[in-house]
């Protein structure tokens, strides 16, 4: 972990991640899918390793669903192929594969009650019936579902059924399971809860997930790596430290959690570092590699990243800009502040909390004029 | 609460009730006249009745009717399922929009034209291959089944639209085969559609007049037939009886129809009050 900043490609050396030489459990090789003229998925190449939990990120109409359909057979790839522990899976119907899926809305059988349901992918392997019965038994108890066996999933809450999803799809202990916004359908607190169950679940089976989603703080949470998609393509592939601390481009950083992004040229060389120019004034920027020079870059800082304060930081290096408060939002465990410098530009700030405030009355109120200032370290560049 | 609008809504209600119903109620009256002549009171009598279950003819058009009905219904749920199955999920194919098109087009023919072809087709075929040497039974049978599958397929397209591909594609990845898939969801998943298919068949086929008119033979009488000739010769007192006990059929019908959604929508509000006392 020394000098972890110079090499944010160390971030996702996880357990499960992509490391030494073992070979991964799915390859998608240069996969294409057009639909008539419009490409839903372009070209992507990906690598996937046993016991990942790997999340496909994006917003709507971004692929992700397409490719997860492709990896378990319901579309064809129009080029490229698709590797499963080492077996082209070109032209293998979806009930060969060694995948399960769990739909987005469960897809559960309504005319068969939940025993019969997860028991459903053991019949058409045609196991011994007391075999049958013992899995289902064991995957219910996974799931804390013991004593609704008999229940329809009409019969069901909404967390419940998302539980029988799992199970049914589990049972058949695929090689992966594919999930589609499993989280989708729930309610926020019970999302949150269910998260962690999933990961529980995954640990314990040991089974490797493949999840799209499109919510970032669900992908964040769950995934050892994370793939952002966009428009058909892979964007970055990475840990989600790696995604949130290392973005590779505006859409990026913007996409997963938000930036202040402002335009910027090099004008000098530092020992660990750059002096950079912007329309907000000249910054250092440090640990952060800028390869490609005389053009102009993108520097972009979180808004947690931003400390708030009422007098400058006169320390060496510091980067200071002066501006004043223009809008509040008061979330209770943070505020965001909406600062308005100087050259009309306004930056996102987020402070937490951390004392409550004395006489009801918050430390920076509208239209006090503040000092804000970042560590030299914080700041992300971007050539697009 | 209604005071304010109800005279007018009360008002429309009734004349709605007596513009559907007094026909209806006229003709159950008449059928019970002793009189033999239809627009005059005679009294009170079930006769007419009794001179109805004495006569051969009549049975002889109810029992045609009712097999041509039910054979017709059974060969269109059937084909006209596949024909649905087709048009929704086998995708694109060849020929699939003038499919589409033909399987429709019985639902826009006038009756008359879809009556009149179907009659130069079976003459035709007869002088070509020498079948149906009689136009009657067979020949009601297979034109009641031409339009009736239009109906049918019509029903089953709407109906796998709806309940979507994807559990069909959640079986499928379970593991079962197309063949599995098909009998063990999309058919049950199917069943209330062709069930309503079946009925609307039967239906159809019951009540087709110019069809058979057209591609019946001598001595093939259905009951439509029946009670058009025997108008033809003025009205009669038993053909009022006849058409009463149609009436009571059809309403006790319609009244097991409604008990029996109503029992399914009660099933439904349980389910869901049952799934809403879970906690999570």
């Amino acid at each position: 972990m020394v000098d972890q900043e110079d090499h944010p490609e160390d971030y996702g050396k996880i357990e499960g991640g992509p490391s030494g030489d073992r070979q991964p459990l799915l390859r998608i090789q240069n996969v294409t899918k057009a639909f008539d003229e419009f490409v839903a998925v372009d070209n992507v190449e990906l690598d996937i390793y046993e016991g990942e939990l790997f999340c496909l990120l994006g917003g709507s109409g971004c692929g992700k669903t397409t490719l997860l359909r492709m990896l378990a057979g319901f579309e064809t790839p129009t080029s490229g192929k698709i590797l499963i522990d080492g077996k082209d899976m070109s032209g293998v119907p979806p009930y060969e594969r060694p995948t399960n899926m769990m739909f987005q809305n469960y897809a559960l059988f309504p005319h068969m009650n939940v025993a019969k349901n997860i028991a459903f992918g053991l019949e058409q392997d045609g196991l011994p019936r007391s075999e049958i019965k013992e899995r289902t038994n064991d995957i219910l108890r996974l799931v804390e579902l013991q004593g609704y066996e008999n229940r329809r999933p009409q019969q069901l809450s909404g967390g419940q059924r998302q539980r029988v999803a799992l199970a049914r799809a589990l049972v058949k202990e695929p090689k992966i399971l594919l999930l589609d916004e499993p989280l989708g359908a729930l309610d926020k607190k019970l999302r949150e809860q269910t998260q962690f169950e999933l990961m529980n679940i995954q640990d314990k089976v040991g089974v490797t997930f493949v999840v799209v989603t499109h919510d970032q703080e669900e992908a964040m949470i769950l995934s050892t790596r994370i793939s952002v998609m966009d428009r058909g393509r892979l964007v970055q592939t990475g840990s989600p430290t790696e995604i949130y601390e290392f973005p590779k481009s505006r859409m990026v950083a913007n996409f997963i959690g938000s930036a202040n992004i402002f335009e910027g040229s090099v004008i000098g060389e530092l020992e660990h570092g750059f002096k950079i120019e912007t329309i907000i004034g000249e910054f250092t920027l440090k640990n952060t590699p800028i390869t490609i020079r005389n053009k102009a870059i993108f520097i972009g800082i979180r808004p947690e990243k931003i400390f708030l304060s009422k007098e400058p930081d006169l320390a060496p290096g510091s980067n200071n800009a002066e501006g004043t408060i223009y809008d509040i939002g008061y979330l209770g465990n943070t505020s965001r502040y909406k600062i308005r410098l100087e050259q009309d530009l306004i930056i996102d700030v987020t402070a937490p909390n951390q004392t409550r405030p004395q006489n009801k009355t918050h430390e920076f109120m509208w239209d006090d004029k503040v000092y804000i200032n970042w560590e030299p370290s914080s700041a992300m560049v971007f050539y697009e | 609460m209604l005071q304010g609008r109800s005279k007018f809504l009360t008002f429309m209600l009734f004349a709605g009730f007596i513009f559907l119903y007094v026909p209806m109620i006229l003709l159950i009256i008449y059928s019970f006249n002793y009189s033999k002549l239809v627009p005059v009171w005679g009294g009170w009598s079930t006769r007419w009745y009794k001179e109805l279950f004495e006569s051969p003819e009549v049975w002889e058009a109810v029992s045609l009717s009712l097999q041509i009905a039910f054979i017709n219904a059974t060969f269109a749920t059937v084909l006209g399922t596949l024909a649905g199955l087709a048009m929704v999920r086998f995708g694109r194919f060849r020929g699939r929009t003038i499919f589409g098109g033909m399987l429709v087009a019985p639902l826009v023919m006038p009756e008359v034209i879809t009556g009149l072809s179907l009659l130069v087709f079976f003459i035709s075929l007869k002088e070509l291959i020498g079948w149906p040497a009689e136009r009657g039974f067979t020949t009601i049978t297979i034109a009641h089944i031409t339009f009736s599958l239009a109906y049918v397929a019509v029903i089953i397209q709407a109906r796998l639209t709806g309940i979507g591909e994807t559990l069909e594609e959640a079986a499928s990845d379970l593991g079962a085969k197309p063949f599995k898939v098909m009998k063990a969801i999309t058919l049950p998943r199917l069943a209330p559609g062709m069930l309503s298919g079946w009925l609307l068949a039967f239906t159809l086929s019951l009540d087709d007049l110019v069809i058979a008119s057209f591609v019946t033979g001598p001595g093939a009488n259905t009951l439509p037939i029946l009670i058009f000739s025997r108008i033809r010769l003025g009205l009669r007192p038993d053909i009022n009886a006849l058409a009463t006990i149609i009436i009571i059929f059809v309403a006790v019908l319609v009244s097991l129809a409604a008990y029996l959604m109503f029992r399914q929508q009660k099933r439904e509000i349980m389910d869901h009050k049952m799934a809403q006392s879970i906690k999570s």
